[in-house]
């Protein structure tokens, strides 16, 4: 190949590069790792990373079943490996992929236009309150503080330079928004209200009289879903503007934070504002249907400096694990999986709150709740960890107004052994055979399942 | 056709609906265990907020689900099936133990809030992974929280802008290049900068009697792409950074391009102060149909202060922990810390070739774009003799006097079975054709390639017309964009 382009050795091809620059040396980095010695590496990893303990958090991140036909499909070279789906002809299995992704997320937000994905649901709530504020002309923006606080700090990052001045409304006795306080927040400045319903609490927040608010003072509704699996038997905020969602849930590997999919859904008549790629539906030469990105007049490759953001690349994989989850489950089983989560977090509110105090009783909740008990959390979890067991996020960094309290999270992979084995060890005193009867206990239960 | 391809033949090809249109009440691809604690009622807990109806959601079997996807994959190009030129999207081989590393249980079950305690094999691949871009890049620091190329460049001009502030004036602008990735203007303003229009000299490069010119105490920074995306390196890089700096300016650089440099040469080497990697280029993780990607940001060390929150460290112990204590943090701009399972693929990626690999990576990177160079050379246009690196540039000017462009002439490959390479882009060059093969292409998959793009410029000038209506051998021929646009139709809905 040299000789055929007419030079000696490799080097001359660097040649443009000055000579003062040019790396003489090997980089330092480990010498070449056979494959067998790079499994074993990253095996190591997984042992010093919990891989085998019981886990009671959630915050954003939720550890779902994940059915094993995504892995099969999402491992096809041809979605793998293919780039953006710019080149229609020979793109159409992502472009009706995305289009079906686009059409369930609508289905299931209430929403009527959804776009092919964002970074994260904390990246998409910062870009929804952007596309707010676009649309209204109006700049500040209210957040609720039960709005997950890492949302608020990458809200926070994005809106220093953009000049649209945050104004936090606190929330009530019963862990949702507090009206009054939002009400007296909001101004004539306002071009929209933040809010994240299940909030970062598992509270349901009262979409209707927020949203009533906000529109009644001229400003738009964004709702941030993190909690995807809520939506199979919680109303969706369709009162909404804008939503921007987390789809973790549908079937995304929690993955120490990430890859995950943002999402953000909207009205029709909103969606000339709306950042991210789209996919639609139209005709070849000869009348067949196919599917194109499409309004890309939005985006920084047409528009540059102009442009509704900078995104660029997205999610597309991670975003046909979601569509395949969603697909899976389908009308029936998205609600009989998410009463589940909801059985399993009532009956562990309930086994908790003989050990302490469970609070934010006043309002629906889904899968999450908050335990506040006289004991640091971190005491209770260091507790549980020695019992491989991870317990609720401690909230004092986040919210110190709640004092000794924690975040609880169970999903329909929680076993009630779990729940008991955590309820037992909540409280400080001698060392109880917890685990043991509960291991007695299982089997009881084990044996009366085969019996049933 | 008269040129028969030796690359591609047709095949019969699934027809398949939407996934609604195979639904029907009953039918189901999920089971869910016996529930282990008592029934609830969920109109009782919920009251007004239960949702009783799920709308038009799929009830499909799992062999369907299997066939509809499966079916799908195949009307899809992708790297797995041939040489895939995309210029600057850098479309490598994605490696298989990659993928199953990142699946390993502890590794894509970690959650992002549990313990350091339990989470040392987590910090231990973000510090590993940290430090050897770290070395790669020849910066003083990193991080890896950004999850896409553009994203990074929000962060990393962030950074600008808050070291600049630190000195008490944030400035007003950036400096681009015309031949800029469109990301680069639009991240400008999402900081709030103002964009200016740097224009290239003959030779493609950067104009350093314009730079001068332009160069004051306005500019926060410049934002360039090296090589740039001409695929030609910057010759005088150290003397646009000594204009940068000797008036207080940054020099931000775009590593798009990074696949040219690793091993060969370090940014950090010739001046540049803050830069953004795309590990789903350079670093081998699969673009996934348009991502996950995953967009670290390099910086010097009077940058660091102002790096995103948290930051691994290690403790005396020699633990690694996060920290948040960050006072000039600019804050997050991501929740967690980023696209984790990109980095477990970038670092088995760098684990593979070790020092001499990624040396050679780069060098096969380079040798085949020449290689394409010289072998379409005189058959397309090329508007910039200037030596290139990594990727090549053409010019549809041979080809547009038959009313040819750069878009048919993609068009076309396609029924030579390649995907396109990048059209219309840059900008500065008319009717452009940027081709980037990577070094994962054989020499006889290039050598079928330029096999491709010779005869299809013979067919511009013998038949122009079958390549103005290409592609033919596709499931759907071109598709009516300028519809979509007018009445976007983006979401299926039922017959009502």
């Amino acid at each position: 190949m040299l000789k055929a382009i007419g030079l000696r050795s490799v080097d001359d091809l660097f040649a443009p590069i000055p000579a003062e620059y040019r790396l003489t040396r090997d980089l330092k980095v480990p010498r070449q790792m056979a494959e067998s010695e790079i499994v074993d590496f990253f095996r190591q990893r997984s042992r010093e990373n919990g891989e085998d303990y019981t886990s009671f958090l959630g915050a954003g991140a939720y550890a779902h079943y994940r059915p094993v036909i995504i892995d099969s499909l999402i491992s096809r070279g041809e979605f793998l490996t293919a780039y953006t789906p710019y080149q229609a002809e020979i793109s159409q299995g992502t472009l009706q992929a995305i289009f079906e992704f686009q059409s369930m997320i609508c289905e299931l937000t209430g929403m009527e236009v959804a776009n092919a994905s964002m970074y994260d649901g904390s990246t998409a709530a910062a870009e929804a309150v952007m596309m707010a504020v676009r649309l209204t002309g109006r700049r500040s923006v209210v957040v609720a503080r039960s709005l997950h606080p890492e949302y608020r700090e990458v809200l926070a990052t994005y809106a220093t330079h953009q000049g649209m001045p945050l104004t936090v409304a606190g929330f009530d006795d019963d862990g949702r928004l507090n009206l009054e306080e939002l009400e007296k927040s909001i101004t004539a400045e306002t071009g929209c209200v933040l809010i994240q319903s299940p909030n970062f609490f598992g509270t349901i927040e009262d979409v209707a009289s927020i949203a009533e608010i906000a529109h009644k003072h001229g400003a738009m509704l964004v709702v941030s879903i993190a909690e995807a699996v809520s939506l199979g038997i919680v109303e969706p905020p369709r009162d909404a503007d804008v939503i921007a969602m987390e789809a973790q849930s549908f079937g995304v590997p929690l993955g120490f934070g990430g890859p995950y999919c943002g999402v953000i859904a909207t009205r029709e008549k909103f969606v000339r504002q709306m950042p991210g790629r789209l996919v639609g539906q139209t005709i070849d030469k000869q009348g067949r249907r196919g599917f194109v990105l499409t309004l890309a007049t939005r985006e920084q490759h047409i528009r540059r400096e102009k442009a509704t953001s900078n995104i660029c690349t997205n999610q597309a994989l991670v975003a046909l694990m979601v569509n395949i989850f969603m697909t899976v489950y389908g009308k029936v089983g998205l609600k009989e999986l998410a009463k589940q989560n909801l059985a399993k977090t009532a009956y562990a509110a309930g086994e908790f709150a003989k050990h302490g105090k469970v609070l934010f009783g006043g309002a629906p909740r889904f899968n999450e709740f908050v335990m506040q008990t006289s004991e640091d959390p971190k005491a209770i979890n260091s507790r549980l960890l020695e019992r491989k067991i991870v317990g609720g996020l401690p909230l004092k960094k986040f919210y110190p107004e709640l004092g000794n309290a924690a975040l609880w999270c169970c999903t329909e992979l929680t076993t009630r052994s779990a729940i008991d084995d955590a309820a037992g060890l909540l409280c400080e005193g001698p060392a109880r055979p917890t685990t043991e009867r509960s291991a007695k206990e299982k089997e009881k239960e084990e044996a009366a399942e085969v019996a049933r | 056709m008269k040129h028969i391809t030796r690359k591609a033949s047709l095949q019969v090809n699934q027809n398949e609906g939407l996934i609604f249109e195979k639904s029907s009440a009953g039918k189901a691809a999920w089971k869910l265990p016996p529930l282990d604690v008592p029934e609830v009622d969920a109109s009782k807990l919920l009251g007004a907020s239960e949702r009783k109806d799920l709308g038009s959601m799929p009830e499909v079997s799992e062999i369907e689900i299997i066939r509809h996807f499966t079916r799908l994959s195949t009307w899809n190009y992708a790297i797995d099936l041939g040489m895939y030129p995309l210029g600057s999207c850098t479309m490598k081989y994605n490696p298989r133990v990659n993928e199953a590393v990142a699946r390993v249980e502890g590794i894509a079950n970690g959650h992002p809030y549990q313990p350091e305690k339990i989470s040392q094999g987590a910090l231990y691949i973000l510090k590993t992974l940290s430090e050897q871009l770290i070395e790669i890049t020849g910066m003083d620091a990193i991080t890896l929280q950004p999850a896409a190329g553009a994203h990074g460049e929000m962060t990393g001009l962030l950074m600008v802008r808050a070291y600049h502030q630190s000195k008490g004036n944030a400035r007003k602008k950036i400096l681009i290049p015309d031949s800029a990735h469109g990301t680069n203007p639009a991240t400008a303003a999402m900081v709030n900068y103002a964009v200016e229009n740097l224009k290239s000299d003959s030779r493609g490069m950067v104009d350093l009697a314009a730079l001068e010119a332009q160069m004051n105490e306005d500019v926060a920074a410049l934002m360039l792409t090296n090589p740039n995306t001409l695929g030609v390196f910057e010759q005088d890089i150290h003397k646009i950074a000594d204009i940068l700096h000797a008036k207080g300016g940054l020099l931000y650089m775009d590593g798009a391009n990074m696949n040219a440099l690793v091993g060969k040469v370090r940014p950090g080497d010739f001046g540049v102060d803050v830069m953004h990697l795309n590990l789903h280029k350079t670093f081998s993780t699969p673009h996934g149909g348009g991502g996950p990607g995953s967009g670290p940001v390099a910086i010097k060390k009077i940058l660091e202060p102002f790096l995103p929150t948290p930051v691994v460290v290690t403790k005396p112990d020699g633990t690694f922990a996060f920290d948040y204590n960050r006072p000039q943090s600019v804050g997050r701009v991501r929740a967690f810390y980023g696209n984790f399972g990109m980095f477990v693929r970038a670092l088995a990626y760098i684990q593979a070739n070790g020092p001499d690999g990624l040396r050679q990576t780069t060098e096969d990177a380079v040798l085949n774009a020449n290689y394409i160079r010289k072998g379409l050379e005189g058959t397309y246009d090329l508007p910039y003799s200037t030596p290139t690196m990594h990727e090549v540039v053409f010019s549809d000017k041979l080809q547009a006097k038959k009313g040819v462009r750069t878009m048919d002439i993609a068009k076309r490959l396609i029924d030579y079975g390649f995907h396109p390479y990048t059209t219309a882009f840059p900008l500065i060059v008319p009717g452009a054709l940027m081709i980037e093969p990577t070094e994962s292409e054989s020499k006889e998959e290039m050598d079928l390639f330029i096999e491709a793009m010779t005869s299809i410029a013979a067919e511009v000038e013998e038949d122009p017309q079958t390549v103005l209506d290409a592609p033919h051998s596709t499931r759907v021929s071109r598709l009516d964009e300028t519809a979509a646009a007018r009445r976007p139709v983006l979401r299926w809905k039922p017959a009502v």
